[in-house]
């Protein structure tokens, strides 16, 4: 129970941390905060004086019968109000602003911490939940930073110097009211604790839909060939209704606290009206003053009321804020060093020492002591069995993830003292899984390199056989469908081939680049291939002797490690697992 | 720190960043002028229907709204009757009853506001979130049923868009709108009964200020309307970019995308920016707008309520109560321009949505469906016609495959291999002809039926971010964990799952991003396997295999296959000799069908493919 509180504080102070340090966004618009929140200010004192200027008719003009004070005062009040107006448009124009700028920057800048945070970040943040905080929670700060905050200033001031009024008007009664105070206090505080807890646990929930909204939307065909249709709504459902149980429980919380914020101000004005009425009958205030004391008070129901709004949108923004920040909290693991260098140009000598990779969180290493060397314009191809650690290998060139032990050199600097972005646009990649985008044929192909001209374009389409696009109804302007799902697997692979040879990189960095082409297709790809890899280091993962043909020697990876390298004749003769994995004829022989 | 993000974008921002998204055939999110009266009625039928099933509830919490509004209302009337006729028997004979009474009715009101207002905001709190259940699920279960070909141009982003953001709008709308217009339309209602009743002549110049409401309100209702709408369609745009990005991160940082794709996002969500600075504006005109026709009427009725007790013709209690009713009459009216805000946003958002349940699945489930509980995997197509937009694939195409034979497809990129393989999937529906299983119609089979009888298996291998064993389960959600094993154990992926760190409890990561694409591809054979269709298609399934899983799958093949249909579409031909049959396709049309040894003896096309592959092989 003492464990569940002290956390439960640490987590509320780190909520306010969070939330002030998004603060910093709001310093560009301090002048506007401050503008809106005077003008909120005066809009409130403006409207505070109609009250007192209420009283004065009454006890004046009013009570002596006398209808010449009359018109200056109503057109007093006229002017209060038309003031109020004016200042109430200044305020929400100024926010229209001040709080969206400040919304896009933080967006702008998740979005690109988002891009800059490492490939094993990504592995295990679903995009859900990350897409929840660049756009739910962040409208939930905007609205509490540009309304709740605004209104929590303002709000406190209107009832100071209300019960400052008050105490004018009739020090005895303003300060009954003035005690009024500490009940809200402590509905307030009880609020706050049992707030945060729920809206984060709504916020989490919301998150956790989305990426199950994501994953059906990406994995609907698979959902459909299995007809399981039913099976994932089941489970939708589930989500659904669990994050339906624990916003009905907010909105349940909610209203116990809301309507105890009503309750207080009404209860105190009755207490108001039988001692103000006490007190005008032994004389101790006129009738007057109780009119605009009763005026006065009604002023205070608004800013009671709306304070359980206010306190209950400050906890989710706090919430927010937090979630937000864990993003921003996360270190890109895979950065410049101090002092990284820019390499403008590569000889193309690549170099693994003692390399060992495991993923995060996991102790077995993928990789362990690899020791190979890609010498300048060679082409190296990797050759091993499922799960040997091929296409993490590939990943570890350019830094998708960074080697957990040994070093990488290209001419002899280790990789990481290279700039990322200079090492990455000398090397290029093309994955097992072509990645295409929905954008046009030309931004897919030339992704990192918007400067291509249309012929190097050309080119790279016509090395990888890819000239299929111009038949395309748009020719290269045609937006292929998320995932290029309206292309065929050999067609996606051409693609994202066509973008790793485009622009002639020093060095290529290969995944089975061949796989779903056809016996036709891939020879064609293999001859246009030979003569890229002639000028350019390579290195090449492949399951097929046909592809091997294109390298000049060949690595076998067995049990995350290099177990023999040699050209594809030796290595046929002399090791035993290598034709194993390469040859199909050993089939015949063994399953023969 | 690369190069800053600000330095790429500056330079192309004007020229191109416009169009990279390339030309599609429809742009989903276009539409015009003209429609959206049309919208606007579907978007308002929708949430007619969300809300019908909760009538008794909306009932109740109408009445608790109106108890609650009679006991706020009754406050400033027993204000003035506490001044008028409470205080001069206090004041003459020290006589307390009246004021007793008044102030105990006072509290009395005020502790029923409270347990209304308590009661109410559950109510609705319950309300709005069952809509909300409602309307995710329905929206969802639409988004499963529509046809992949919808899926290829709406994509997975925008699909979150509406079931995400889209529905947010709707959920801050049954937050705290409903009640702020009930209880607006009541007090406004109400105040306007109870001024003309205490004094009418006050009470008129008061309704004076109506019409300048109305027109007031009809401009702000027609100009949001556009701003919010465009609200929606720049989020949507925001989020398809934001998740299609992230999604391929891998691809993103090796070509470092990263510098464009800042200046995409950050013109995306200038544009979100602009689209909300618009709406806020137009609010920033209407609230003060209905503020500053309150605060004039206000000071109108206090001087002309002044001159009429001036003139003996109203009691100072009635212009005090007056004045106290006139901020109930027009602070509600400060909370009606917020439920607007919301409800013009909500209604941009319900647009979208009801589009999209108005949508017709392409490929229908059929109202009266033939039922098959066991298919054996017959396959007939006749007269089978089918092409995308303009072109043709399949002109005129007959094919029947008796249960249990393995066909192979083979031939260039599009002549029409996986269309055959979508419609017998029943991906989609023949524009001519008919595809049968068993001798029925697929058109005529209950999805449940039709997806026992036909599973299908792509290169594209999709796993969710689940363990392994709940991957391979997918095949068949009520096996057991044997029979998973066993589904592993039969493909060949027994050995590569055991070394996994957790075995068959390994999580695989989103989208299986913690295995090779050969892992993820054996994970998607078991999962079929274990599905023990009738009819298994594998359209280019064994592509990312290396040869010894490929062999493994192959062995695997042929005791699967042994007892069903198997239509396998592969470039590798070492797949293709696994065939009973195999059919060369040119341009949807079958040019070469036999054993593939009769092929290959025949000297056509597939013995010319043959040779090199034989040749490709040492």
């Amino acid at each position: 129970m003492s464990t569940g509180l002290s956390t439960a504080v640490v987590r509320r102070r780190s909520s306010l941390q969070s939330l002030w340090r998004l603060g910093s966004y709001v310093r560009p618009y301090a002048g506007q905060m401050v503008l809106m929140t005077v003008a909120a200010g005066v809009a409130v004192g403006a409207s505070l004086l109609v009250p007192l200027v209420i009283r004065s008719i009454v006890d004046g003009p009013i009570r002596h019968g006398e209808r010449s004070g009359l018109l200056p005062l109503g057109l007093l009040a006229l002017l209060l109000g038309v003031l109020e107006a004016g200042l109430v448009f200044v305020r929400r124009w100024v926010q229209s602003y001040a709080a969206l700028g400040m919304e896009t920057a933080v967006r702008d800048d998740l979005y690109a911490h988002l891009q800059r945070l490492p490939v094993a970040f990504h592995d295990e943040w679903q995009t859900g939940q990350l897409l929840s905080r660049a756009t739910t929670d962040l409208s939930t700060v905007r609205r509490f930073l540009s309304f709740g905050l605004v209104y929590l200033v303002v709000n406190v001031a209107t009832f100071v110097t209300v019960v400052a009024l008050l105490v004018h008007l009739y020090a005895p009664l303003a300060l009954f009211v003035a005690a009024s105070a500490v009940p809200l206090f402590f509905i307030s505080r009880n609020l706050s604790r049992a707030y945060l807890r729920t809206s984060r646990q709504v916020q989490d929930l919301q998150g956790d839909l989305a990426t199950f909204i994501e994953e059906s939307a990406v994995g609907v065909r698979v959902i459909r060939s299995f007809g399981r249709r039913q099976h994932v709504g089941t489970s939708f459902r589930r989500g659904a209704r669990t994050l339906h149980d624990a916003a009905v429980g907010k909105a349940t919380l909610v209203a116990r606290f809301w309507s105890l914020f009503d309750l207080v101000p009404s209860l105190t004005l009755g207490g108001v009206l039988l001692f103000g009425s006490v007190a005008v009958s032994r004389e101790a205030m006129t009738l007057g003053e109780l009119v605009a004391f009763v005026t006065l008070m009604l002023m205070l129901v608004w800013p009671v009321d709306s304070l359980g709004w206010i306190l209950a949108n400050g906890q989710e923004a706090m919430t927010a804020a937090d979630r937000i920040y864990e993003v921003f909290d996360t270190e890109p693991a895979v950065v410049d060093r101090p002092g990284a260098v820019a390499l403008a140009s590569t000889n193309g000598w690549l170099r693994l020492e003692k390399v060992g990779f495991s993923y995060p969180g996991s102790s077995r290493p993928v990789l362990h002591d690899i020791d190979l060397e890609v010498r300048p314009g060679e082409t190296l191809a990797l050759v091993g069995g499922t799960g040997s650690g091929k296409t993490t290998l590939t990943a570890l060139v350019p830094r998708l993830y960074d080697v957990t032990a040994g070093r990488i050199t290209l001419d002899g600097h280790d990789i990481r003292d290279l700039q990322l972005s200079s090492l990455r646009s000398l090397i290029a990649t093309a994955f097992e899984d072509a990645t295409l985008f929905s954008s046009s044929v030309r931004d897919n192909v030339t992704l990192g390199r918007a400067d291509a001209t249309d012929a190097e374009v050309a080119e790279a389409l016509q090395i990888a056989q890819a000239t299929f696009v111009h038949d395309l109804p748009w020719g290269l302007e045609t937006r292929i469908g998320e995932q290029g799902l309206s292309l065929s697997g050999g067609q996606r692979q051409r693609l994202a081939l066509a973008r790793a040879v485009l622009g002639r990189p020093g060095v290529l960095v290969l995944d089975d680049p061949l796989s779903a082409l056809d016996v036709h297709t891939e020879s064609l790809v293999e001859e246009a291939l030979r003569r890229v890899l002639s000028r350019t280091t390579a290195l090449l993962v492949v399951h097929r002797p046909s592809t091997v043909a294109l390298a000049d020697r060949v690595a076998l990876l067995e049990h995350g490690t290099i177990a023999a390298v040699g050209t594809h004749s030796e290595l046929m003769e002399t090791v035993p697992a290598y034709r194993a994995v390469l040859s199909q004829q050993a089939e015949e022989m063994t399953a023969g | 720190m690369s190069e800053p993000p600000e330095a790429a974008g500056t330079a192309e921002k004007e020229t191109d960043l416009r169009s990279w998204r390339g030309v599609a055939l429809r742009d989903v999110d276009e539409l015009s002028d003209e429609t959206t009266v049309r919208l606007r009625r579907r978007s308002r039928r929708l949430l007619g229907i969300l809300l019908r099933p909760h009538r008794r509830t909306l009932w109740v919490a109408l009445v608790l709204l109106l108890l609650q509004n009679a006991a706020a209302m009754s406050g400033p009337y027993l204000v003035k009757v506490g001044i008028d006729r409470g205080i001069p028997p206090l004041d003459t004979h020290g006589d307390a009853t009246v004021l007793t009474v008044v102030t105990v009715a006072f509290v009395a009101a005020a502790v029923v506001e409270y347990l209304t207002k308590r009661a109410f905001l559950v109510a609705s709190g319950r309300v709005g979130q069952a809509v909300l259940y409602d309307l995710r699920t329905r929206v969802y279960d639409h988004f499963q049923r529509l046809s992949p070909a919808f899926h290829e141009r709406y994509t997975s982003g925008r699909v979150i868009s509406r079931l995400t953001s889209d529905v947010d709008a709707l959920g801050e709308l049954l937050d705290g709108g409903v009640d702020d217009l009930v209880l607006a339309a009541l007090s406004v209602g109400s105040v306007g009964v109870i001024l003309l009743f205490l004094d009418l002549p006050m009470g008129l110049v008061t309704l004076l200020s109506f019409p300048l409401l109305l027109l007031l309100s009809r401009w702000f209702r027609r100009s949001s309307a556009v701003a919010y709408r465009r609200t929606r369609e720049t989020v949507a745009l925001v989020i398809v970019h934001f998740v299609e990005s992230l999604g391929g991160i891998r691809a993103v940082q090796a070509f470092r995308r990263e510098p464009r794709n800042q200046a995409i996002f950050e013109a995306l969500n200038d544009d979100y920016r602009l689209a909300n600075e618009r709406a806020f504006k137009l609010i920033a005109i209407f609230a003060p707008g209905i503020k500053l026709i309150g605060n004039v009427t206000l000071a109108v009725v206090l001087l002309f309520g002044s001159y009429r007790v001036l003139g003996g013709h109203a009691e100072v209690g009635v212009l005090a109560a007056f004045l106290l009713y006139l901020r109930r009459f027009f602070d509600p009216m400060q909370d009606l321009s917020m439920f607007y805000n919301s409800l013009q946003s909500a209604t941009a958002a319900l647009e979208k949505l009801s589009a999209v349940l108005e949508e017709t699945p392409t490929v229908t489930e059929p109202a009266e469906p033939v039922s098959l509980p066991q298919p054996v995997g017959r396959i007939d197509l006749d007269g089978v016609r089918f092409g995308y937009r303009d072109a043709v694939v399949l002109p005129e195409l007959d094919l029947h495959v008796p249960a249990g034979q393995t066909v192979a497809l083979v031939g260039a990129t599009g002549a029409g291999k996986t269309t055959i393989a979508r419609l017998v999937a029943r991906f989609y529906d023949p524009q001519d002809g008919v595809v049968r299983l068993d001798g029925v119609d697929l058109r005529h089979l209950g999805e449940a039926d039709l997806r026992r009888g036909v599973v299908m298996v792509t290169q594209e291998n999709f796993l969710f971010s689940d363990t392994v064993a709940e991957n391979i389960r997918f095949g068949r959600p009520d096996a057991t964990d044997a029979d998973v094993a066993q589904a592993a154990r039969a493909i060949g992926a027994l050995e590569f799952i055991e070394a996994l760190p957790d075995g068959f409890d390994t999580q695989v990561g989103k989208r299986g991003g913690r295995l090779s694409s050969g892992q993820r591809q054996l994970l998607a054979f078991a999962r079929a396997f274990l599905g023990d269709p009738a009819v298994l298609i594998l359209d280019e399934a064994t592509s990312s295999l290396d040869i010894p899983s490929e062999r493994l799958v192959q062995r695997a093949l042929r005791t699967i296959l042994r007892d069903r249909t198997a239509l396998i579409i592969a470039h590798r031909l070492s797949t293709v000799e696994i065939a009973d049959r195999v059919l060369v396709l040119d341009r949807g049309r079958i040019v070469e069908d036999g054993t593939p040894a009769d092929l290959v003896r025949d000297g056509g096309g597939y013995a010319g493919l043959h040779q090199a592959w034989a040749d490709s092989l040492v």
